[in-house]
């Protein structure tokens, strides 16, 4: 599924980050670890072609990412990969139905209300979908950011520190929705974290050294 | 969800922005739409009136005067002249045309005017319901008279002195009407036509009927007002005026030199008021650019996860145009509908005032060249905030936050 070699990228001509190699198989469930300024963000971005790396080569789902070029890339990211960031970034003035939407719409998948009921109800927002993300909860929301990184069924599925500002049960009930969402999809999940109580849950870990 | 949608999306996430915005650009557009329909239709009208009218002959004073009172009977006539110079200029080689016009009196505002058929003949107007006059006395209404009126044929009424008709009656002499008149959309359409000797009677009428020589005396007096005459060749342009002016108690104007003087007069309003809506046009690009420019900085993230999404940065830079054009979409389409609405109110306004008729029904070409225009600068104004959209580094954006 993720076959990365050789991996190396700079900023301003210090690294950041630094993967001889890894390798991920479909479905399996993976947790990087490490200090803040690791590059575990820098590792997610890399694989879901937000940031092309300095050196290495890098493929996910068969596909060698070097070979993809602008719009091929984002076109092939928004087929490929559902993202949950740390900071969620729920687009604020649009309902919770149209952040959805706004996934089918930027991926340029069907626009499915239906489907968007379905993967809301399996996260137990249903009821929120006319709501805008300032009313709801920080739970709800993550729900939210969830269902909207799985909405378009990514074959991959990366979450970047999801339980950096929960409280313990509440980062025990995003894993396991992250879990259940990859397991429901098929989807392999990559998810960064720096958070301890994480890490009992996932058997394969990368370690990230700073 | 499409671009046009989410673009607006984001216009009403910040209505104060979006509402200044709208309120320049459709401020400026709608001035610009009133200048071109009343300016626009007043040139229409003008020239219309005075289609194959080559030289207006009257008594001395303004010649400007003499044109607005002879040709569009929107002022009052300089004098009268005396009825010979008619037939002197029907001998006239140089004349192909003359069309002798006696004014003085009116009717509820609008203005009785005593000519021959072929002063109808001229605009091509053909009586709608009855006949033309045939004797003194008879009167012909123009299609706009008749309808703010409500008279129609065999009504029967009295002119009054004075060229509005707010002056003293005549009421020893009522005139009968026996026509109403098409509507032709020239001047016609607000006078009410009768014959010169009409005009002559209802004014000999004053002094009663006394003995047979003072009538006599009366009637060698006799004088009509302006003579509208047209030219037998291009030589009469350069003799006729010069040869009339010369005479001392004639003046001769001519409607193209008179109308080009009263635009340029005129235009210079125009042209002030054509300055301050391109001002206010450049204000509402302004505000564009400043609301889609600062809301960047807001929008960043949302741009970002647009792209984590898989979204293109062309569809970024598309997002940003699309509320650019969206916006002055929206402007020009007020615009257009303030601008007619005004031209409607100044045109009832002044068709209560018996003055040209305006009406904000009517398109113009050249309001698509603005729609045009408008929408370029809302296009304009998005260009360097869709760019900036467009270079988004997400990767950076995200781990920022």
């Amino acid at each position: 599924m993720i076959c990365v070699r050789g991996l190396a990228h700079r900023y301003a001509s210090t690294d950041v980050l630094r993967l001889p190699e890894w390798r991920v198989a479909q479905g399996e469930r993976w947790l990087v670890l490490g200090p803040s300024g690791c590059g575990k963000t820098t590792l997610l971005h890399v694989i879901a072609g937000l940031v092309r790396p300095t050196e290495g080569e890098v493929s996910v789902s068969a596909t060698d990412l070097r070979k993809l070029h602008g719009a091929q890339l984002d076109r092939w990211r928004g087929a490929t990969v559902g993202i949950v960031l740390q900071a969620l970034h729920l687009v604020r003035h649009l309902t919770v139905r149209d952040n959805l939407r706004l996934a089918q719409y930027m991926a340029r998948a069907p626009q499915d209300d239906a489907r968007i009921a379905d993967v809301l109800a399996a996260l137990g927002v249903a009821d929120k979908a006319s709501r805008r993300p300032p009313d709801l909860s920080e739970g709800e929301r993550q729900r939210v950011a969830i269902a909207r990184a799985v909405v378009n069924r990514p074959k991959l599925l990366l979450a970047d520190e999801p339980t950096a500002n929960l409280d313990d049960a509440a980062a025990a009930g995003a894993v396991d929705l992250l879990v259940g969402q990859a397991e429901r999809h098929g989807a392999t999940l990559v998810v960064a974290t720096h958070d301890a109580r994480v890490k009992q849950k996932f058997e394969r870990r990368l370690e990230l050294s700073a | 969800m499409n671009l046009a949608s989410l673009s607006a999306s984001y216009l009403r996430a910040r209505p104060l922005n979006t509402a200044l915005s709208l309120l320049l650009l459709s401020l400026g557009v709608a001035t610009i739409v009133l200048l071109v329909l009343v300016v626009g239709q007043l040139e229409e009208r003008m020239s219309r009136d005075a289609r194959g009218i080559d030289l207006v002959v009257g008594a001395k004073g303004s010649p400007m005067q003499l044109i607005l009172a002879g040709i569009y009977h929107a002022d009052a006539p300089t004098g009268n002249i005396p009825l010979a110079a008619v037939q002197a200029f029907r001998k006239n080689r140089l004349v192909r045309k003359v069309i002798p016009l006696a004014l003085g009196d009116g009717w509820k505002g609008f203005r009785i005017v005593g000519a021959g058929h072929e002063y109808l003949e001229h605009y091509g107007a053909k009586p709608a319901a009855g006949r033309l006059w045939d004797k003194p006395m008879e009167v012909v209404l123009g299609a706009e008279v008749a309808a703010r009126t409500g008279v129609g044929v065999g009504a029967r009424f009295a002119g009054a002195h004075g060229i509005t008709g707010q002056g003293e009656e005549h009421g020893a002499a009522p005139y009968d009407v026996v026509g109403v008149l098409g509507r032709t959309g020239s001047v016609l359409d607000r006078l009410v036509l009768t014959s010169v000797e009409s005009v002559w009677r209802v004014h000999e009428e004053e002094h009663g009927p006394e003995d047979e020589a003072d009538r006599k005396a009366l009637e060698e007096d006799r004088e009509v007002t302006v003579l509208l005459l047209q030219y037998a060749s291009p030589l009469a342009a350069a003799m006729l005026p010069r040869q009339i002016n010369s005479q001392s108690e004639l003046q001769a104007a001519s409607p193209a030199y008179e109308t080009a003087r009263l635009f340029r007069i005129v235009g210079v309003g125009v042209e002030a008021m054509r300055a301050f809506a391109i001002v206010l046009i450049v204000a509402a690009a302004l505000s564009v650019f400043i609301a889609l420019y600062t809301a960047l900085e807001e929008r960043r993230y949302d741009l970002a996860v647009m792209r984590t999404l898989g979204a293109a940065p062309g569809r970024l830079f598309g997002l940003l145009i699309m509320e650019g054009v969206v916006l002055a979409a929206l402007g020009t389409l007020i615009g257009l509908a303030l601008g007619h609405a005004l031209a409607s109110t100044l045109g009832a306004w002044l068709e209560s005032q018996q003055q040209y008729p305006v009406t904000g029904l009517a398109w113009r070409a050249e309001e698509l060249w603005l729609a045009a225009v408008a929408l370029g600068v809302g296009l304009i104004a998005a260009l360097l905030p869709a760019w900036r959209a467009y270079r988004t580094d997400v990767s950076r954006t995200l781990a920022r936050g």
